[in-house]
Protein backbone atom coordinates (compact mmCIF):
# COMPACT_ATOMS: atom_id res chain seq x y z
CA UNK A 1 0.00 0.00 0.00
CA UNK A 2 1.37 3.49 -1.43
CA UNK A 3 0.49 5.70 1.60
CA UNK A 4 2.23 8.69 0.39
CA UNK A 5 0.57 8.59 -2.84
CA UNK A 6 -2.90 8.01 -1.46
CA UNK A 7 -1.90 11.23 1.33
CA UNK A 8 -0.87 12.64 -2.72
CA UNK A 9 -3.87 12.48 -3.87
CA UNK A 10 -6.21 13.77 -1.10
CA UNK A 11 -3.60 16.75 -0.48
CA UNK A 12 -4.49 17.23 -4.63
CA UNK A 13 -7.87 17.15 -3.82
CA UNK A 14 -8.28 18.98 -1.30
CA UNK A 15 -6.68 21.30 -3.09
CA UNK A 16 -8.59 21.54 -6.11
CA UNK A 17 -12.08 21.71 -4.11
CA UNK A 18 -10.38 24.85 -1.94
CA UNK A 19 -9.43 26.99 -5.16
CA UNK A 20 -12.54 25.67 -7.42
CA UNK A 21 -15.09 26.79 -4.87
CA UNK A 22 -14.66 30.95 -4.63
CA UNK A 23 -14.33 29.95 -8.50
CA UNK A 24 -17.45 27.83 -8.61
CA UNK A 25 -19.74 30.33 -6.87
CA UNK A 26 -18.47 33.16 -8.79
CA UNK A 27 -19.08 31.66 -11.97
CA UNK A 28 -22.13 29.60 -10.83
CA UNK A 29 -24.14 32.11 -9.80
CA UNK A 30 -23.10 34.75 -12.99
CA UNK A 31 -24.35 31.74 -15.37
CA UNK A 32 -26.98 31.04 -13.07
CA UNK A 33 -28.70 35.03 -13.64
CA UNK A 34 -27.11 36.60 -16.17
CA UNK A 35 -27.70 36.42 -19.31
CA UNK A 36 -24.71 38.75 -21.72
CA UNK A 37 -23.34 37.80 -25.23
CA UNK A 38 -21.59 35.10 -25.57
CA UNK A 39 -22.54 32.80 -22.51
CA UNK A 40 -22.96 29.77 -24.74
CA UNK A 41 -19.26 29.71 -25.74
CA UNK A 42 -18.30 30.53 -21.82
CA UNK A 43 -20.30 27.54 -21.19
CA UNK A 44 -19.66 25.44 -23.56
CA UNK A 45 -15.33 26.17 -22.88
CA UNK A 46 -15.99 25.39 -19.24
CA UNK A 47 -17.97 21.98 -20.07
CA UNK A 48 -14.96 21.13 -22.10
CA UNK A 49 -12.89 19.04 -19.95
CA UNK A 50 -16.25 16.89 -19.89
CA UNK A 51 -16.09 15.55 -23.15
CA UNK A 52 -12.13 15.91 -23.55
CA UNK A 53 -9.90 13.54 -23.77
CA UNK A 54 -7.42 13.63 -21.02
CA UNK A 55 -4.91 13.02 -23.62
CA UNK A 56 -5.38 16.77 -24.96
CA UNK A 57 -5.80 18.16 -21.46
CA UNK A 58 -2.21 16.66 -21.24
CA UNK A 59 -0.60 17.70 -24.24
CA UNK A 60 -1.56 21.58 -23.48
CA UNK A 61 -0.88 21.56 -20.55
CA UNK A 62 2.54 19.87 -20.92
CA UNK A 63 3.28 22.47 -23.67
CA UNK A 64 1.85 25.39 -21.48
CA UNK A 65 3.73 24.84 -18.46
CA UNK A 66 7.09 23.62 -19.75
CA UNK A 67 9.74 26.12 -18.53
CA UNK A 68 9.88 26.71 -22.39
CA UNK A 69 6.49 28.42 -22.39
CA UNK A 70 5.46 31.48 -21.07
CA UNK A 71 3.58 30.87 -18.21
CA UNK A 72 6.13 28.36 -17.45
CA UNK A 73 9.02 31.11 -17.18
CA UNK A 74 7.12 33.54 -15.36
CA UNK A 75 5.92 30.77 -12.65
CA UNK A 76 9.68 29.94 -12.65
CA UNK A 77 10.93 33.48 -12.06
CA UNK A 78 8.48 34.09 -9.10
CA UNK A 79 8.66 31.03 -7.24
CA UNK A 80 12.07 29.75 -8.45
CA UNK A 81 10.41 26.64 -9.18
CA UNK A 82 9.34 24.69 -11.94
CA UNK A 83 5.77 24.00 -12.92
CA UNK A 84 5.67 20.93 -14.72
CA UNK A 85 6.64 17.63 -12.77
CA UNK A 86 5.59 19.59 -9.76
CA UNK A 87 2.78 19.08 -7.29
CA UNK A 88 1.82 22.85 -8.44
CA UNK A 89 1.66 21.71 -11.89
CA UNK A 90 -0.74 18.78 -11.38
CA UNK A 91 -3.02 21.34 -9.34
CA UNK A 92 -3.32 23.40 -12.19
CA UNK A 93 -4.02 20.61 -14.41
CA UNK A 94 -6.71 19.49 -11.97
CA UNK A 95 -8.25 22.36 -11.47
CA UNK A 96 -8.86 23.09 -15.07
CA UNK A 97 -9.61 19.02 -15.49
CA UNK A 98 -12.25 19.78 -12.93
CA UNK A 99 -14.11 23.56 -14.20
CA UNK A 100 -17.30 21.57 -14.85
CA UNK A 101 -17.65 19.21 -12.17
CA UNK A 102 -17.45 22.15 -9.72
CA UNK A 103 -19.34 25.18 -11.58
CA UNK A 104 -22.46 22.76 -12.83
CA UNK A 105 -23.74 21.27 -9.81
CA UNK A 106 -23.02 25.14 -8.50
CA UNK A 107 -25.17 26.60 -11.52
CA UNK A 108 -27.80 24.48 -11.19
CA UNK A 109 -28.32 24.97 -7.57
CA UNK A 110 -28.08 28.97 -8.27
CA UNK A 111 -30.81 28.85 -10.78
CA UNK A 112 -33.13 26.99 -8.41
CA UNK A 113 -33.02 29.68 -6.24
CA UNK A 114 -36.15 31.79 -7.75
CA UNK A 115 -36.25 35.23 -8.76
CA UNK A 116 -38.84 36.50 -6.31
CA UNK A 117 -36.69 35.15 -2.97
CA UNK A 118 -33.73 37.12 -4.09
CA UNK A 119 -36.32 40.74 -4.72
CA UNK A 120 -37.30 39.89 -1.42
CA UNK A 121 -33.97 40.00 -0.12
CA UNK A 122 -33.50 43.15 -2.02
CA UNK A 123 -36.53 45.19 -0.38
CA UNK A 124 -35.70 43.91 3.10
CA UNK A 125 -32.18 46.02 2.35
CA UNK A 126 -30.03 43.12 2.58
CA UNK A 127 -26.25 44.30 0.95
CA UNK A 128 -25.16 42.00 -1.50
CA UNK A 129 -22.90 40.19 0.41
CA UNK A 130 -25.66 39.43 3.44
CA UNK A 131 -27.91 37.92 0.71
CA UNK A 132 -25.02 35.78 -0.76
CA UNK A 133 -24.22 34.31 3.12
CA UNK A 134 -27.48 34.78 4.55
CA UNK A 135 -29.93 33.51 1.29
CA UNK A 136 -28.52 32.35 -1.33
CA UNK A 137 -25.34 30.42 -0.05
CA UNK A 138 -27.71 28.29 2.44
CA UNK A 139 -29.98 27.45 -0.36
CA UNK A 140 -27.58 26.66 -2.61
CA UNK A 141 -25.56 24.50 -0.35
CA UNK A 142 -26.71 21.37 -1.32
CA UNK A 143 -25.27 21.57 -4.65
CA UNK A 144 -21.87 23.28 -3.32
CA UNK A 145 -21.70 20.62 -1.15
CA UNK A 146 -22.17 17.95 -4.36
CA UNK A 147 -20.03 19.70 -6.36
CA UNK A 148 -17.82 19.87 -4.28
CA UNK A 149 -17.58 15.85 -3.30
CA UNK A 150 -17.81 15.30 -7.14
CA UNK A 151 -14.58 17.26 -7.64
CA UNK A 152 -12.72 15.42 -4.89
CA UNK A 153 -13.78 11.99 -6.07
CA UNK A 154 -12.93 12.73 -9.74
CA UNK A 155 -9.69 14.39 -8.34
CA UNK A 156 -8.77 10.97 -6.53
CA UNK A 157 -9.66 9.00 -9.87
CA UNK A 158 -7.61 11.18 -12.47
CA UNK A 159 -5.58 9.19 -14.14
CA UNK A 160 -4.68 10.39 -17.96
CA UNK A 161 -2.95 13.76 -17.32
CA UNK A 162 -1.41 13.05 -14.41
CA UNK A 163 0.01 10.35 -16.18
CA UNK A 164 1.28 12.98 -19.04
CA UNK A 165 2.39 16.06 -17.04
CA UNK A 166 3.18 14.16 -13.38
CA UNK A 167 6.45 12.54 -13.99
CA UNK A 168 5.96 9.94 -11.40
CA UNK A 169 7.97 11.69 -8.90
CA UNK A 170 6.87 9.91 -5.24
CA UNK A 171 5.44 12.55 -2.76
CA UNK A 172 5.38 15.29 -5.29
CA UNK A 173 3.08 13.87 -8.07
CA UNK A 174 2.22 10.32 -8.24
CA UNK A 175 -0.90 10.16 -7.10
CA UNK A 176 -2.58 7.08 -5.97
CA UNK A 177 -3.96 5.91 -9.88
CA UNK A 178 -0.72 6.21 -11.14
CA UNK A 179 0.52 4.07 -8.29
CA UNK A 180 -1.94 1.51 -8.82
CA UNK A 181 -0.99 1.42 -12.68
CA UNK A 182 2.75 1.28 -11.52
CA UNK A 183 1.75 -1.96 -9.19
CA UNK A 184 0.17 -3.74 -12.29
CA UNK A 185 2.51 -2.97 -14.25
CA UNK A 186 5.16 -4.36 -11.86
CA UNK A 187 3.28 -7.35 -11.72
CA UNK A 188 2.05 -6.70 -8.06
CA UNK A 189 -1.44 -7.61 -8.58
CA UNK A 190 -1.88 -7.62 -4.31
CA UNK A 191 -0.87 -4.46 -3.95
CA UNK A 192 -2.85 -2.81 -6.80
CA UNK A 193 -5.64 -4.97 -5.13
CA UNK A 194 -5.61 -3.14 -2.01
CA UNK A 195 -4.92 0.74 -3.19
CA UNK A 196 -7.69 0.02 -5.57
CA UNK A 197 -9.98 -1.33 -2.87
CA UNK A 198 -9.33 1.52 -0.70
CA UNK A 199 -10.23 4.11 -3.36
CA UNK A 200 -13.33 2.21 -4.63
CA UNK A 201 -14.55 2.62 -0.67
CA UNK A 202 -12.94 5.89 -0.73
CA UNK A 203 -15.05 6.95 -3.63
CA UNK A 204 -18.02 5.42 -2.86
CA UNK A 205 -18.39 6.91 0.53
CA UNK A 206 -17.86 10.37 -0.76
CA UNK A 207 -20.44 9.86 -3.59
CA UNK A 208 -22.75 8.19 -1.12
CA UNK A 209 -22.62 10.94 1.44
CA UNK A 210 -23.92 13.22 -1.55
CA UNK A 211 -27.02 11.40 -2.17
CA UNK A 212 -27.70 10.42 1.18
CA UNK A 213 -27.54 14.53 2.23
CA UNK A 214 -29.68 15.07 -1.10
CA UNK A 215 -32.39 12.62 -0.34
CA UNK A 216 -32.36 13.99 3.28
CA UNK A 217 -32.59 17.52 1.58
CA UNK A 218 -35.47 17.05 -0.72
CA UNK A 219 -37.21 15.33 1.89
CA UNK A 220 -37.07 18.09 4.53
CA UNK A 221 -38.38 20.21 1.78
CA UNK A 222 -41.22 18.72 0.65
CA UNK A 223 -41.87 17.65 4.52
CA UNK B 1 -28.69 8.81 -41.45
CA UNK B 2 -25.36 9.16 -43.78
CA UNK B 3 -23.50 8.73 -40.03
CA UNK B 4 -25.26 5.64 -39.58
CA UNK B 5 -24.26 4.03 -43.39
CA UNK B 6 -20.68 5.40 -42.32
CA UNK B 7 -20.70 3.91 -38.98
CA UNK B 8 -22.37 0.16 -39.76
CA UNK B 9 -19.31 -0.02 -43.09
CA UNK B 10 -16.80 0.91 -40.15
CA UNK B 11 -17.70 -2.39 -38.59
CA UNK B 12 -18.17 -4.29 -41.80
CA UNK B 13 -14.72 -3.24 -42.90
CA UNK B 14 -13.46 -4.96 -39.70
CA UNK B 15 -13.74 -8.04 -41.36
CA UNK B 16 -10.54 -6.75 -43.54
CA UNK B 17 -8.80 -5.35 -41.03
CA UNK B 18 -8.22 -8.52 -39.37
CA UNK B 19 -6.25 -9.66 -42.07
CA UNK B 20 -3.40 -7.34 -41.11
CA UNK B 21 -1.16 -8.87 -38.75
CA UNK B 22 -1.33 -7.23 -35.37
CA UNK B 23 2.48 -6.45 -33.66
CA UNK B 24 3.28 -5.75 -30.08
CA UNK B 25 6.76 -3.73 -30.17
CA UNK B 26 8.76 -2.15 -27.21
CA UNK B 27 8.49 1.61 -27.10
CA UNK B 28 12.43 1.64 -27.84
CA UNK B 29 11.86 0.03 -31.28
CA UNK B 30 9.49 2.97 -31.82
CA UNK B 31 11.27 4.72 -34.97
CA UNK B 32 13.42 1.56 -36.45
CA UNK B 33 10.39 -0.95 -36.55
CA UNK B 34 8.33 2.03 -38.27
CA UNK B 35 10.92 2.63 -41.22
CA UNK B 36 11.30 -1.44 -41.42
CA UNK B 37 7.43 -1.80 -41.87
CA UNK B 38 7.55 0.93 -44.35
CA UNK B 39 10.10 -1.03 -46.15
CA UNK B 40 8.54 -4.69 -45.67
CA UNK B 41 4.89 -2.98 -46.76
CA UNK B 42 7.08 -1.38 -50.01
CA UNK B 43 8.73 -4.28 -51.05
CA UNK B 44 5.63 -7.55 -50.29
CA UNK B 45 2.92 -5.11 -50.61
CA UNK B 46 1.88 -6.72 -47.13
CA UNK B 47 0.35 -4.78 -44.46
CA UNK B 48 1.28 -5.09 -40.93
CA UNK B 49 -0.16 -3.11 -38.06
CA UNK B 50 2.58 -1.22 -35.32
CA UNK B 51 1.54 -1.29 -31.86
CA UNK B 52 3.90 0.26 -29.47
CA UNK B 53 3.94 0.29 -25.54
CA UNK B 54 5.80 -1.63 -22.81
CA UNK B 55 6.51 -5.14 -22.50
CA UNK B 56 5.31 -5.75 -19.34
CA UNK B 57 2.05 -4.43 -20.66
CA UNK B 58 1.81 -6.49 -24.09
CA UNK B 59 3.02 -9.63 -21.96
CA UNK B 60 -0.11 -9.27 -19.85
CA UNK B 61 -2.30 -8.74 -22.59
CA UNK B 62 -1.31 -11.63 -24.70
CA UNK B 63 -1.00 -13.78 -21.79
CA UNK B 64 -4.67 -12.88 -21.88
CA UNK B 65 -4.92 -13.90 -25.25
CA UNK B 66 -4.63 -10.29 -26.73
CA UNK B 67 -4.72 -10.29 -30.71
CA UNK B 68 -1.04 -9.75 -31.36
CA UNK B 69 0.74 -12.13 -33.97
CA UNK B 70 4.31 -11.29 -33.29
CA UNK B 71 5.84 -9.58 -29.69
CA UNK B 72 9.12 -8.05 -29.99
CA UNK B 73 9.94 -7.61 -26.49
CA UNK B 74 12.54 -5.07 -24.57
CA UNK B 75 13.12 -7.86 -22.31
CA UNK B 76 13.33 -11.76 -23.15
CA UNK B 77 12.06 -12.92 -19.97
CA UNK B 78 8.39 -11.65 -21.17
CA UNK B 79 9.11 -14.02 -24.29
CA UNK B 80 10.57 -17.00 -22.31
CA UNK B 81 7.29 -16.92 -20.15
CA UNK B 82 4.62 -16.43 -22.52
CA UNK B 83 6.43 -19.34 -24.17
CA UNK B 84 6.36 -21.35 -21.58
CA UNK B 85 2.32 -20.80 -21.54
CA UNK B 86 2.37 -21.52 -24.64
CA UNK B 87 0.96 -18.62 -25.94
CA UNK B 88 4.07 -17.99 -28.35
CA UNK B 89 4.92 -20.54 -31.32
CA UNK B 90 8.27 -21.04 -29.61
CA UNK B 91 11.31 -19.37 -27.47
CA UNK B 92 11.57 -16.91 -30.35
CA UNK B 93 14.48 -15.11 -31.76
CA UNK B 94 17.11 -12.66 -30.11
CA UNK B 95 16.75 -9.74 -32.23
CA UNK B 96 18.94 -7.02 -31.03
CA UNK B 97 20.57 -5.61 -27.61
CA UNK B 98 19.55 -2.08 -26.85
CA UNK B 99 22.27 0.22 -25.47
CA UNK B 100 21.47 3.35 -23.15
CA UNK B 101 22.45 6.92 -23.66
CA UNK B 102 22.79 9.86 -21.34
CA UNK B 103 21.29 12.59 -23.00
CA UNK B 104 21.25 16.32 -22.58
CA UNK B 105 18.76 18.91 -24.90
CA UNK B 106 20.08 22.17 -26.28
CA UNK B 107 19.10 24.25 -23.64
CA UNK B 108 20.41 22.37 -20.27
CA UNK B 109 24.29 22.92 -19.48
CA UNK B 110 24.53 19.67 -18.42
CA UNK B 111 28.16 18.35 -19.57
CA UNK B 112 28.00 14.88 -21.00
CA UNK B 113 30.52 11.94 -21.28
CA UNK B 114 30.38 8.59 -20.86
CA UNK B 115 31.57 8.12 -17.59
CA UNK B 116 28.70 10.84 -16.35
CA UNK B 117 31.73 12.59 -14.22
CA UNK B 118 29.78 15.61 -15.65
CA UNK B 119 26.45 14.79 -14.23
CA UNK B 120 28.49 13.86 -11.10
CA UNK B 121 29.90 17.44 -10.94
CA UNK B 122 26.43 18.94 -11.85
CA UNK B 123 24.35 16.84 -8.91
CA UNK B 124 27.20 17.63 -6.77
CA UNK B 125 26.26 21.41 -7.56
CA UNK B 126 22.76 20.62 -7.08
CA UNK B 127 22.53 21.86 -10.61
CA UNK B 128 20.29 18.88 -11.82
CA UNK B 129 17.01 20.12 -10.95
CA UNK B 130 15.11 17.27 -13.01
CA UNK B 131 16.59 14.02 -14.48
CA UNK B 132 14.21 11.61 -16.25
CA UNK B 133 14.47 7.70 -16.81
CA UNK B 134 11.97 5.11 -17.58
CA UNK B 135 10.32 3.51 -14.35
CA UNK B 136 12.88 0.96 -13.30
CA UNK B 137 10.04 -0.99 -11.39
CA UNK B 138 8.89 -2.27 -14.50
CA UNK B 139 10.74 -0.88 -18.01
CA UNK B 140 13.99 -2.61 -18.89
CA UNK B 141 15.36 0.73 -19.96
CA UNK B 142 14.72 1.88 -16.57
CA UNK B 143 16.21 -0.32 -14.60
CA UNK B 144 19.12 0.10 -16.77
CA UNK B 145 19.62 3.06 -16.18
CA UNK B 146 19.43 2.98 -12.54
CA UNK B 147 22.32 0.03 -13.06
CA UNK B 148 24.06 2.75 -14.57
CA UNK B 149 23.55 5.14 -12.18
CA UNK B 150 24.63 2.86 -9.14
CA UNK B 151 27.38 2.25 -10.68
CA UNK B 152 28.75 5.46 -11.15
CA UNK B 153 27.24 5.95 -7.16
CA UNK B 154 24.90 8.99 -8.28
CA UNK B 155 21.45 7.02 -7.63
CA UNK B 156 20.73 8.20 -4.30
CA UNK B 157 21.93 11.39 -4.84
CA UNK B 158 19.77 12.09 -8.40
CA UNK B 159 16.62 9.98 -7.05
CA UNK B 160 14.53 12.79 -5.28
CA UNK B 161 15.28 14.22 -8.88
CA UNK B 162 13.90 11.39 -10.86
CA UNK B 163 10.93 11.91 -13.23
CA UNK B 164 10.19 8.55 -14.41
CA UNK B 165 8.83 7.86 -17.83
CA UNK B 166 5.96 4.94 -18.07
CA UNK B 167 7.99 3.36 -20.46
CA UNK B 168 11.51 4.55 -22.34
CA UNK B 169 9.80 6.74 -25.27
CA UNK B 170 7.93 8.88 -22.36
CA UNK B 171 11.35 9.23 -21.20
CA UNK B 172 12.94 10.22 -23.93
CA UNK B 173 10.33 12.98 -23.96
CA UNK B 174 10.79 14.57 -20.60
CA UNK B 175 14.20 14.49 -21.35
CA UNK B 176 13.99 15.91 -24.40
CA UNK B 177 11.37 18.08 -23.86
CA UNK B 178 13.29 20.61 -22.19
CA UNK B 179 11.93 20.75 -18.52
CA UNK B 180 14.40 18.07 -17.33
CA UNK B 181 18.21 18.74 -17.36
CA UNK B 182 18.53 15.41 -19.04
CA UNK B 183 18.15 11.53 -18.64
CA UNK B 184 19.23 7.98 -19.54
CA UNK B 185 17.16 5.86 -22.51
CA UNK B 186 17.35 4.31 -25.29
CA UNK B 187 20.45 4.72 -28.01
CA UNK B 188 17.71 3.80 -30.52
CA UNK B 189 15.48 6.75 -29.80
CA UNK B 190 18.18 8.97 -29.23
CA UNK B 191 19.48 7.69 -32.67
CA UNK B 192 15.68 9.35 -34.25
CA UNK B 193 15.54 12.32 -36.01
CA UNK B 194 12.86 13.67 -33.83
CA UNK B 195 15.18 13.73 -30.76
CA UNK B 196 18.18 13.61 -31.78
CA UNK B 197 17.89 17.66 -32.96
CA UNK B 198 16.83 18.20 -29.42
CA UNK B 199 19.61 17.56 -28.06
CA UNK B 200 23.28 15.82 -27.38
CA UNK B 201 23.73 12.40 -26.41
CA UNK B 202 26.49 9.74 -25.50
CA UNK B 203 26.73 6.31 -25.31
CA UNK B 204 27.33 4.86 -21.81
CA UNK B 205 29.56 1.72 -21.23
CA UNK B 206 27.77 -1.32 -21.82
CA UNK B 207 29.43 -2.38 -18.66
CA UNK B 208 27.51 -0.30 -16.95
CA UNK B 209 24.60 -2.66 -16.73
CA UNK B 210 22.99 -5.83 -18.01
CA UNK B 211 22.73 -6.80 -21.54
CA UNK B 212 19.26 -5.38 -22.81
CA UNK B 213 18.86 -8.54 -24.69
CA UNK B 214 15.29 -7.82 -26.73
CA UNK B 215 13.67 -11.71 -28.26
CA UNK B 216 10.74 -11.82 -30.52
CA UNK B 217 8.48 -14.53 -31.25
CA UNK B 218 5.25 -15.24 -33.28
CA UNK B 219 2.38 -15.62 -31.10
CA UNK B 220 0.10 -19.09 -31.79
CA UNK B 221 -2.34 -18.94 -34.13
CA UNK B 222 0.03 -16.06 -36.37
CA UNK B 223 -1.00 -15.21 -39.95
CA UNK B 224 0.48 -15.73 -43.08
CA UNK B 225 1.63 -11.65 -43.35
CA UNK B 226 2.71 -12.53 -39.20
CA UNK B 227 4.80 -14.79 -40.97
CA UNK B 228 6.44 -12.92 -43.50
CA UNK B 229 7.27 -10.25 -41.30
CA UNK B 230 8.66 -12.04 -39.12
CA UNK B 231 11.00 -13.57 -41.64
CA UNK B 232 11.58 -9.74 -43.07
CA UNK B 233 12.94 -8.99 -39.35
CA UNK B 234 16.11 -11.00 -39.52
CA UNK B 235 17.27 -10.47 -43.22
CA UNK B 236 19.59 -8.31 -43.79
CA UNK B 237 17.39 -4.56 -44.89
CA UNK B 238 15.82 -4.69 -41.54
CA UNK B 239 19.35 -5.86 -39.58
CA UNK B 240 20.54 -2.91 -41.72
CA UNK B 241 17.87 -0.90 -40.10
CA UNK B 242 18.06 -1.74 -36.60
CA UNK B 243 22.25 -1.38 -37.12
CA UNK B 244 21.29 2.03 -37.71
CA UNK B 245 19.49 2.79 -34.79
CA UNK B 246 22.79 1.39 -32.86
CA UNK B 247 21.61 -2.17 -31.76
CA UNK B 248 24.02 -4.49 -31.45
CA UNK B 249 23.35 -7.50 -33.51
CA UNK B 250 23.34 -10.84 -32.58
CA UNK B 251 24.33 -13.50 -34.25
CA UNK B 252 21.29 -16.08 -36.25
CA UNK B 253 21.92 -18.42 -34.11
CA UNK B 254 22.37 -17.16 -30.52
Amino acid sequence: MDWEALRLSLRLAGWTILVLLPIGIVLGRVLAWRRFRGKALVESLLALPLVLPPTVLGYYLLVALGNASPLGELYESVTGRQLVFSFGGLLVASVVFNLPFAIQPMQRAFEGISQEVRDAAACCGLTRWRTLWRIELPLAWPGIVSALVLTFAHTLGEFGVVLMVGGNIPGETRTIAVSIYDRVQAFDDAGAAVMSATLLVICLAAIGATYFSASRMSGRGHG
Amino acid sequence: MILLVTLLSGTASRVTAAEIPALAAASDLKFAVEEIAAQFRASTRREVKLVFGSSGNFYRQIEHGAPYQIFMSADEDFVFKLAKAGRTEDQGQLYAVGRIVLYAPHRSRLAIDEQLAGLKAAAAAGQVRRFAIANPEHAPYGRAAEQALRKVGLWDTLRPRLVLGENVSQAAQFASGGSAEGGIFAYSLALSPQIAKLGRHVLIPEAFHDPLRQRMALVKGAGESARAFYRYLQEPPARGVLKRYGFTLPDERT
